[in-house]
């Protein structure tokens, strides 16, 4: 069976399991990024505190994804919450690093002004550094998003959802006559979904970040 | 000049939705006057060095007054002014505003009172012109209609089209537009107190010239209490109606009108920093219009040949100021001119250059005088129709009565301080800082 026949055999669990594999990545990296900006906007005016942020998400990106999930199953279990702990602990660090970069490089003359002006602390914060941090943020999501498609993919080894199940079954069965077929698809489908979710993004810039600011 | 007399008359005090007829909105200008600001003791020490950066400083800044804090960089001004809204707390000492005491007041309600521009315009890039200006008012409340209105009013006050600036984000502003808009958005909730710092520091000279005039002319309209920090003298002799010339740790080292600075230096350290050249400074302190401008013979183009001929040959003058048709300032025609000109006054004379309105400093007039070979120079309206003539002798009989009576003034005034050391005078008592 040639690879365009394993395709339209099996496209329908292929579908499937693209999904799931998008949709784990894309809820892990919702929650990824409201804790990563949360960590951010609680430690970036701190000169210890942001670094001290930076250092442990960068530090968990250290373990290899494998190891992680293979400590987390007597923990959690299997299935799902292995998969979207430690998707969304290895999103957070990009995340982190740029929301703490972004707000803390607001031109502080802007800040002396929205002081200046009146503005509360929250207001300040909301309609004056999110905003004007929101383009490095948005890059953070963007770069998170691209890694965790790929550690994803080894979520199915605790069997978790999504394409990684295609290539560990290939793997599994190598040698057999659709092994190789199973891995290809697994990968490219991986592929596919990371440039969707690019484009995906490109589109959300274009939409969220104000005018005045875009490059 | 009244530049608030567009077709948006927001009056801040009544509710937008009234549609009143223009002119009785227009009359009572609704706008926010000035109010006292009272520094009393005012110290700031900032952790980790051992001298304040503020040292007991005791100001007392009358409503509707601009002071101008000048003195050598790191001297302490934008520390002693940002004391004023809050921006950097005081170590000890009082601020008062009006008739309040807003040392321990919530810093974030007393700085919307308040307004503040900074040398970066510090103007928001994400949000539009509009945007920015209308922050203020937004945040003390106003309705969406008047803050609207408001906005237009603002934009018309500063000399920017709101058709053409409304919706444009600031980088898409020259250096001066955006000062022009910071300014706008300070004043937006037309707040009692304007506080500006080195707004004009980043800007070319001649767009730092140009904006300090619209200073001048807003201030005429609003009579606001400003107070003005900036490192260039000239900047603060020309906006001022009070100097504060500090030195390290923000010690006031005189605080006196311009005159009395340029003609009366208190010590050797404001001597050097009023620089040299104080008589000529002097010249931007007073307008043409206070200076005699006499009469000089006039003929129109439209003369007759033979009555301009006649005029020269038989009257006490050998020369003459030729108006153009709309009686602007033309040619100045002499005598040895007519006789050469022979039937035609097409090439005669010498074209009128430079001129002055009544406007224009006694150190433009001077300039103008200067330059040209007959040493004096036409003062024109606002139309530039002819009013009369300024010359050389005129300026330095003013300049040397001005400068004496400086001398005078300066002498009672030292007088008058050695004699009530410490007494202190009320202030009106307009308008506090509530609004
Ligand atoms: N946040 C701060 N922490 C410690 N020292 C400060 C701080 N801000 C200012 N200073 C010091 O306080 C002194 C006064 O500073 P300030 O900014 O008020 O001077 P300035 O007169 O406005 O100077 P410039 O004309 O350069 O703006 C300076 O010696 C400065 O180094
Ligand atoms: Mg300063």
């Amino acid at each position: 069976m040639d690879f365009w026949d394993y395709l339209a055999n099996r496209h329908q669990q292929l579908l499937t399991d693209s999904f799931q594999h998008a949709s784990a990545v894309f809820q892990c990296m919702v929650i990824a990024t409201v804790l990563g900006v949360v960590i951010g906007v609680l430690t970036y005016r701190s000169p210890w505190g942001g670094n001290l942020a930076i250092l442990s998400t960068a530090s968990i990106l250290t373990i290899p994804s494998l190891a992680a999930i293979g400590l987390l199953i007597p923990l959690v279990g299997l299935g799902v919450a292995p998969t979207v702990i430690v998707l969304t602990l290895y999103g957070l660090l990009p995340v982190v690093r740029n929301a703490v970069v972004g707000l803390r490089g607001v031109d502080p003359d802007l800040v002396d002004a929205a002081r200046g002006i009146g503005m509360s602390r929250t207001a300040r914060l909301l309609k004056v550094e999110l905003p004007l941090a929101w383009p490095p943020i948005l890059t953070g999501i963007r770069v998170s998003t691209q890694m965790l498609m790929g550690i994803a993919a080894i979520a199915a080894y605790a069997s978790g959802p999504g394409l990684g199940n295609e290539i560990f079954r290939g793997i599994a069965s190598l040698g057999s006559a659709n092994a190789i077929n199973q891995v290809l698809a697994g990968t490219i489908g991986i592929v596919v979904l990371a440039l969707l979710f690019d484009a995906a993004y490109v589109l959300l810039g274009r939409l969220t970040i104000p005018r005045g600011i875009r490059v | 000049m009244s530049e608030t007399a567009g077709p948006n008359t927001a009056d801040p005090n009544t509710a937008a939705a009234t549609a009143e007829p223009p002119a009785a909105a227009d009359d009572g200008s609704g706008s926010t006057r000035g109010a006292t600001i009272q520094l009393d003791g005012l110290t700031k020490r900032y952790p980790g060095s051992p001298n304040p950066a503020v040292d007991n400083v005791t100001m007392e800044i009358k409503a509707g007054e601009t002071v101008v804090l000048v003195g050598p960089s790191g001297c302490g001004k934008s520390t002693t002014l940002k004391m004023i809204n809050r921006l950097i707390e005081p170590s000890s000492g009082r601020i008062r505003i009006g008739d309040e005491d807003v040392t321990d007041m919530d810093p974030v309600k007393l700085r919307r009172q308040i307004g503040y521009a900074i040398q970066s315009s510090g103007l928001f890039p994400h949000m539009t012109v509009a945007e920015n200006i209308a922050l203020v008012p937004k945040m003390v409340g106003w309705s969406k209609s008047k803050v609207k209105d408001r906005v237009e009013e603002m934009l018309d006050l500063v000399g920017l089209d709101p058709r053409e600036f409304h919706d444009r984000y600031p980088r898409r502003l020259s250096g001066g537009q955006q000062q022009r808009v910071g300014v706008a958005r300070a004043l937006a909730a037309d707040p009692p107190v304007l506080l500006m710092d080195e707004p004009f520091g980043a800007v070319d000279p001649i767009t730092r010239d140009h904006l300090q005039d619209e200073l001048i002319r807003l201030q005429h309209e609003l009579h606001k209490t400003i107070v003005f920090v900036t490192h260039d003298f000239d900047e603060a002799i020309k906006l001022g109606d009070r100097i504060a010339v500090l030195r390290e740790r923000s010690q006031i080292a005189q605080f006196d009108t311009p005159e009395a600075i340029l003609t009366n230096p208190a010590d050797d350290f404001v001597s050097g920093f009023v620089g040299a050249g104080a008589a000529l400074k002097r010249l931007n302190l007073t307008r043409v219009r206070e200076v005699e401008i006499a009469e000089f013979p006039t003929v129109t183009v439209e003369d007759p040949l033979q009555s301009i001929f006649n005029k020269l040959s038989s009257g006490p003058h050998n020369e003459l100021l030729m108006l153009d048709r709309k009686n602007r300032p033309y040619k100045w025609l002499r005598r040895g001119d007519l006789s050469r000109a022979k039937g035609s006054l097409a090439n005669a004379g010498q074209l009128v250059h430079d001129t002055v309105t009544r406007d224009a400093t006694l150190h433009d007039a001077l300039e103008a005088v200067l330059t040209d070979s007959g040493g004096r120079v036409a003062v024109t309206g606002r139309r530039g129709e002819y009013i009369g003539v300024v010359d050389m002798q005129t300026l330095m009989t003013s300049v040397q009565e001005m400068l004496e009576a400086d001398r005078l003034t300066a002498f009672e005034h030292q007088h008058e301080l050695a004699e009530r050391h410490g007494v202190r005078g009320g202030q009106e008592p307009r308008s506090g800082a509530g609004a």
